[in-house]
C-alpha cells in the first residue's frame, strides 16, 4: 500500500488532495484537486500497555484505537475530537487537534513520538521511533502535526498514551464570565486533579481525574454541583454536537493566553482549556475577530462554515512565511500535496 | 585561522570586554565537558544586548565565517565545541529573568539564564520549572531548548518541548521569529518543536517563555533493592504497567551505588546488585495510593528490599545519593565517558546483561546511573586518558552501547543531543533518505550552512566511510580525521 502510494504521488501531475474519513474536509481552506484516498493504509502495528506506546498506520479509525486503549485502562491523552466515526488517526494528527484534556495533559503533538511519512516526492521517510526520549535528529515527527499533509502524507504514527484516571467527577458554579476566567485561571496554578474545564452561559464546569480520595477532598474544597452525566457532557462538546454548534453561523476558534480577557466581540461564546481557547458563534468581520485575537496575544481559526476567502488560519507575518514556503519547497517541491489546505501561498 | 579582517569588524561592533582574543581567556572555552574533545576557538563573543548579536550573525553572514553558539558548556556531546575558523557566541550574559506570571502560570526569560534559576524565582508563587536536567544548577535555558532536554522528572512532565510555550530567535539571514505564543497554539507548522533540540544548528535563541507548573502537594520517595539487575529492570516496567505514572524512576546498578554511597552516605544497601528510586507526586491521597501500589509491584517483581522514605530529611537522603553519582562515579577512575541511549522499557533486562558482556569485551568497567523509566540509559564508562588507546576504546564500547540501543528499537541520544560525539552513529540509526531530508530542513533556515558546521547531522560521504569502517570492526573510526 505505502509503494502504491508512493508511486502515486511520483506520477502525478496533478496536485492531490489527501483523504481518509473525510470527517474533517470542513477544515482549512476548501482546495481541488483529485483524491488521494488513505482510508484503506490502516491497522494497529504494535501495543504493549506496559511501554505507554500504540503505533498504528495512520488510516485506522481514532474508535478502534481508543476501544483497544480502553481495554487496558488507558487513553490517548490529548482526548482528541472525533467529529464523527470516520474520523482516523492520521487526520487526526494532521489538522492537530486535541480536545478537552489538553491544557492538562498535552496536545497532539505532545504525544507524538515518531512518524512515517510519504514526502511530496513519494520518498518513504521514517523520523522518530517508538521510545519516549529521542533527540537524534531534527523533530520532523512533531513538524508534521498540525502541518494538514502539506509536508507529507502521514502513513504510520507512534503515539505515548497514558493510563485512565481511577475516576472522574464534574462539578458546576454558577458565575459570570469574568470570575470563571479568573477561578479557571487560579485553580490550574494549584495542585488540583483539574482535567478540563468549561464556561458556557453562566456555567463553569470543571472535570476533576485522578484517584478517587483525591477527587473527593477537592470536591469538599471547591464546592459546586454534581453533573450526573459528565462523560456525555465532554464528549458531546469535544465532538462539537451541543446546540451551541448548530446554526449557520460562522464557527471561529480562538486561542490566546488563558489570562486573557473577556472577549468583546459579539456573537454567543464557549470558554474551555482553561481559558486558552474560546469557541465563537459570531458573523463579526474575520478581520475585527483576528484583531482582537492578535492583540491578546492569541490567533483565531475559521473553523467551520462562513468565507473562507479571508483565511481559516491566521495570516502569519512575513519572516515567519518564508520559512514555511521554504519549508514546504523542501518536502514537497512540486506543490503537489495539499497545496493551499493551510494558506493559499503554498 | 579567522580572518584579522573579521576581528576587526567584531571589534567594531563589541566593547573590548566582549571580545576574548588571548590563549587563556579562551582556554575555559575549549570543551562543553566532553573532555575527550577539546579545541580552542579562535575567538569568543560575549555580548550583551540582542543588537550586538545581531551585528556578529550579519559579520559572520556577510563574510561567509561559522558560528558556534555557546550557553553554560555542560552539553556533554560537542554541540558546543568550538570549530576552527568559527567565532564561538556565548549567550551567558544574557541572565535576566524579564517576567513570571503567577496568573497565566508562565515565566519569560533570556537565554542565558540558569534552569534552576527559574524555579527559585517561581517558588514564591509555589510554581516552579518541571524539567530538572542534574545540571540544572549551571546549564541554561538557551541550551536546553537547543538540545530539548530532560531531567529526572521527565516521565511525567515531559521533556522541554513539552514545557516551552514560545522562543524568540534570530536566523543568520537576520530574520526575527516570534515562534510560538503565550497561547497553547500557534497558525503555521510547528516551528517549535523543529527548532527545540535543534543543536544551535537553525538559529540563536534570543528568549524563552516557559510553562509553569503549580508544585505538587507532596511527594514520597521509595527505595528498592535487587540481588539481579534484570529483575530491577523487568521492576520498572511492572511499575509503569501497574497503572503508576511515577514522577522518577530511576535506576543504578552495584558500581554505581558503592561509588554513591561512599561519596553521600546515603544509607543504600550495598549488598544490592541494582536499586531502583521511585518518587510518585500528586494530592496527599493519590501519593498514599500510588506508594502502597509501588510498594506491593516492587515486592511481586522481587524486590530484597523496600523502603519508603520516613520523612523529607530522609528523601532528600535517598536523592543525595543519586544525584552525586556522577562525580562519586568519577572518583573510580581517572576519566569517565558518560553515554545517553534510549530504549524501549521491556528490553532493559536484555540491554543491561549484554553491556555487562560488552565491558568485558573491551575491558573497561562501566557503571549504570540512569532514568529508568524513560528507558533512558546513562551508562558511565570507566577509562584513563593517560593510558596509550584506552580513550579508544572507550569510544568504542560507547558506540557499541548506542548501536545496542538502536538494534533494541531505540536512540543513539535521549537528551544530550548528538552533537559531535555520536555523529557516526547517526549512520546507524537513520537511512541517507531521512539523514537527506535533516540537511534540507537545515539548508531552510542556514543555506550556507554557517551554524555549527559539522555537528548533529553527518554527511552522507561521513557515514559511507564509518560503514566502511565499521564493517571492519574493533577499529577506531576515521583516527586519521579531524573531528568535523
Ligand atoms: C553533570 C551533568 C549532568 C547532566 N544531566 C543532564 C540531564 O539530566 N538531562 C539532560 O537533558 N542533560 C543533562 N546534561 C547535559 C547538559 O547539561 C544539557 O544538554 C544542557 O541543556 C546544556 O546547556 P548549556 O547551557 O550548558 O549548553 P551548551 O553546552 O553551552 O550548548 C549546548 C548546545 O546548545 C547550543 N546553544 C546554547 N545556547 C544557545 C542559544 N542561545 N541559541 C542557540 N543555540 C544555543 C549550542 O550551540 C550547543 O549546540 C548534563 C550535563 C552534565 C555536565
Amino acid at each position: 500500500m505505502i509503494e502504491a502510494l508512493g508511486e502515486r504521488i511520483r506520477a502525478t501531475q496533478t496536485p492531490l488532495v489527501i483523504r481518509a474519513g473525510g470527517s474533517k474536509d470542513f477544515y482549512g481552506q476548501q482546495i481541488e484537486g483529485d483524491i488521494l484516498d488513505v482510508s484503506g493504509h490502516r491497522g494497529i502495528v504494535s501495543y504493549e500497555p506496559g511501554e505507554l506506546v500504540l503505533t498504528a498506520k495512520c488510516g485506522t479509525p481514532l474508535a478502534e484505537i481508543e476501544a483497544l486503549l480502553d481495554r487496558h485502562g488507558q487513553m490517548l491523552g490529548f482526548e482528541p475530537p472525533h467529529f464523527g466515526t470516520a474520523s482516523t488517526l492520521g487526520g487526526t494528527l494532521a489538522c492537530g487537534l486535541s480536545g478537552p484534556r489538553r491544557p492538562h495533559a498535552g496536545s497532539a503533538r505532545d504525544f507524538v513520538l515518531g512518524m512515517e511519512i510519504l514526502d511530496g516526492t513519494g520518498q518513504h521517510l521514517k523520523f522518530g521511533g517508538q521510545v519516549i526520549k529521542n533527540v537524534a535528529g531534527y523533530d520532523a515527527s512533531r513538524l508534521m502535526v498540525g502541518s494538514l499533509g502539506t509536508l507529507g502524507v502521514l502513513v504510520q504514527a507512534s503515539l505515548k498514551v497514558l493510563p485512565k484516571p481511577q475516576s472522574e467527577l464534574t462539578l458546576q458554579f454558577e458565575l459570570d464570565e469574568t470570575t470563571a476566567l479568573k477561578r479557571m485561571n487560579e485553580w490550574s496554578g494549584q495542585p488540583l486533579p483539574v482535567s478540563a474545564s468549561l464556561w458556557q452561559s453562566g456555567i463553569l464546569s470543571l472535570r476533576l481525574s485522578g484517584a478517587s480520595s483525591a477527587i473527593m477532598r477537592a470536591q469538599a474544597k471547591l464546592g459546586g454541583d454534581h453533573h450526573l452525566n459528565g462523560p456525555d457532557f465532554w464528549r458531546q462538546h469535544r465532538d462539537h454536537e451541543t446546540a451551541f454548534f448548530s446554526g449557520d453561523l460562522p464557527l471561529w476558534r480562538l486561542s490566546l493566553p488563558p489570562s486573557a480577557p473577556p472577549s468583546s466581540l459579539a456573537g454567543k461564546q464557549i470558554i474551555t482549556w482553561g481559558g486558552a481557547e474560546r469557541w465563537l458563534k459570531t458573523d463579526a468581520d474575520a478581520a475585527e475577530i483576528r484583531a482582537w485575537a492578535a492583540a491578546h496575544g492569541g490567533h483565531a481559526t475559521l473553523f467551520m462554515g462562513g468565507h473562507k476567502a479571508a483565511g481559516a488560519f491566521h495570516p502569519l507575518p512575513r519572516a515567519l512565511m518564508k520559512y514555511h514556503l521554504r519549508l514546504k519547497g523542501q518536502f514537497d517541491p512540486r506543490g503537489m500535496l495539499n497545496r493551499g489546505r493551510m494558506y493559499p501561498d503554498f | 585561522m579567522i580572518a584579522p579582517k573579521i576581528i576587526r569588524r567584531l571589534q567594531s561592533v563589541l566593547p573590548p570586554d566582549c571580545l576574548l582574543l588571548a590563549t587563556e581567556d579562551l582556554k575555559p572555552f575549549e570543551t562543553d565537558g566532553l573532555t575527550a574533545f577539546r579545541n580552542i576557538p579562535d575567538v569568543v563573543a560575549l555580548p550583551e544586548t540582542e543588537n550586538q548579536v545581531k551585528s556578529i550573525l550579519r559579520i559572520c553572514h556577510e563574510s561567509g565565517t561559522p558560528i558556534v553558539f555557546r550557553g553554560a558548556g555542560t552539553g556533554v556531546s560537542g554541540g558546543a565545541l568550538p570549530v576552527d575558523g568559527a567565532v564561538l557566541l556565548a549567550m551567558t550574559r544574557f541572565n535576566r529573568i524579564l517576567s513570571i506570571d503567577p496568573l497565566a502560570r508562565l515565566a519569560r526569560v533570556q537565554p542565558g539564564v540558569r534552569n534552576l534559576a527559574i524555579s527559585e524565582a517561581a517558588a514564591p508563587f509555589n510554581l516552579y520549572y518541571a524539567p530538572d536536567p542534574s545540571s540544572q544548577i549551571a546549564c541554561t535555558i538557551g541550551g536546553n531548548v537547543a538540545e530539548n532536554s530532560g531531567g529526572v522528572h521527565c516521565l511525567k512532565y515531559g521533556l522541554t518541548v513539552h514545557n516551552v510555550l514560545s522562543i524568540r530567535v534570530l536566523t543568520i539571514e537576520g530574520d526575527e521569529l516570534v515562534i510560538g505564543s503565550e497561547a497553547l497554539d500557534s497558525p503555521g507548522y510547528d516551528l517549535l518543536a523543529l527548532l527545540t533540540g535543534s543543536e544551535g544548528m537553525l538559529a540563536v535563541t534570543l528568549e524563552v517563555t516557559v510553562k509553569l507548573l503549580p508544585k505538587p502537594e507532596r511527594t514520597q520517595v521509595v527505595l528498592a533493592a535487587f540481588d539481579d539487575i534484570g529483575k530491577g529492570g523487568a521492576a520498572v516496567g511492572a511499575v509503569i504497567a501497574g497503572g503508576v505514572l511515577p514522577a522518577g524512576l530511576e535506576m543504578m546498578d552495584r558500581l554505581a551505588v558503592e561509588a554513591a554511597e561512599a561519596y553521600a552516605h546515603a544509607g543504600y544497601p550495598l549488598n544490592a546488585k541494582a536499586i531502583l528510586l521511585v518518587e510518585v507526586d500528586g494530592t496527599q491521597e493519590e501519593v498514599s495510593e500510588d506508594v502502597m501500589r509501588v510498594r506491593e509491584i516492587l515486592l511481586a517483581a522481587g524486590a530484597t528490599e523496600v523502603r519508603t522514605a520516613r520523612d523529607e530529611a530522609e528523601q532528600k537522603k535517598f536523592w543525595a545519593g543519586r544525584k552525586a553519582a556522577f562525580p562519586a562515579v568519577g572518583r573510580l577512575a581517572p576519566d569517565y565517558y558518560c553515554m545517553d541511549g534510549t530504549i524501549p522499557r521491556k528490553s532493559l533486562p536484555d540491554v543491561l546483561k549484554r553491556m555487562a558482556a560488552l565491558s568485558e569485551q573491551h575491558a573497561l568497567p562501566v557503571a549504570n546511573v540512569f532514568h529508568a523509566g524513560d528507558g533512558n540509559l546513562h551508562p558511565l564508562i570507566l577509562y584513563d586518558a593517560n593510558r596509550p588507546g584506552e580513550w579508544e576504546k572507550a569510544e568504542r564500547f560507547g558506540a557499541d552501547i548506542l548501536e545496542l540501543c538502536v538494534a533494541h528499537g531505540g536512540s543513539i541520544t535521549g537528551e544530550h543531543g548528538v552533537g559531535i560525539e555520536k555523529i557516526n552513529q547517526m549512520c546507524v540509526q537513520f537511512g541517507s533518505a531521512e539523514l537527506g531530508a535533516f540537511h534540507g530542513i537545515k539548508a531552510c533556515f542556514d543555506p550556507d550552512g554557517l551554524l555549527n558546521p559539522g555537528k548533529a547531522v553527518p554527511t552522507l560521504h561521513r557515514c559511507a566511510e564509518y560503514g566502511a569502517m565499521h564493517v571492519r570492526g574493533g577499529k577506531l573510526p576515521f583516527a586519521e580525521l579531524p573531528r568535523f
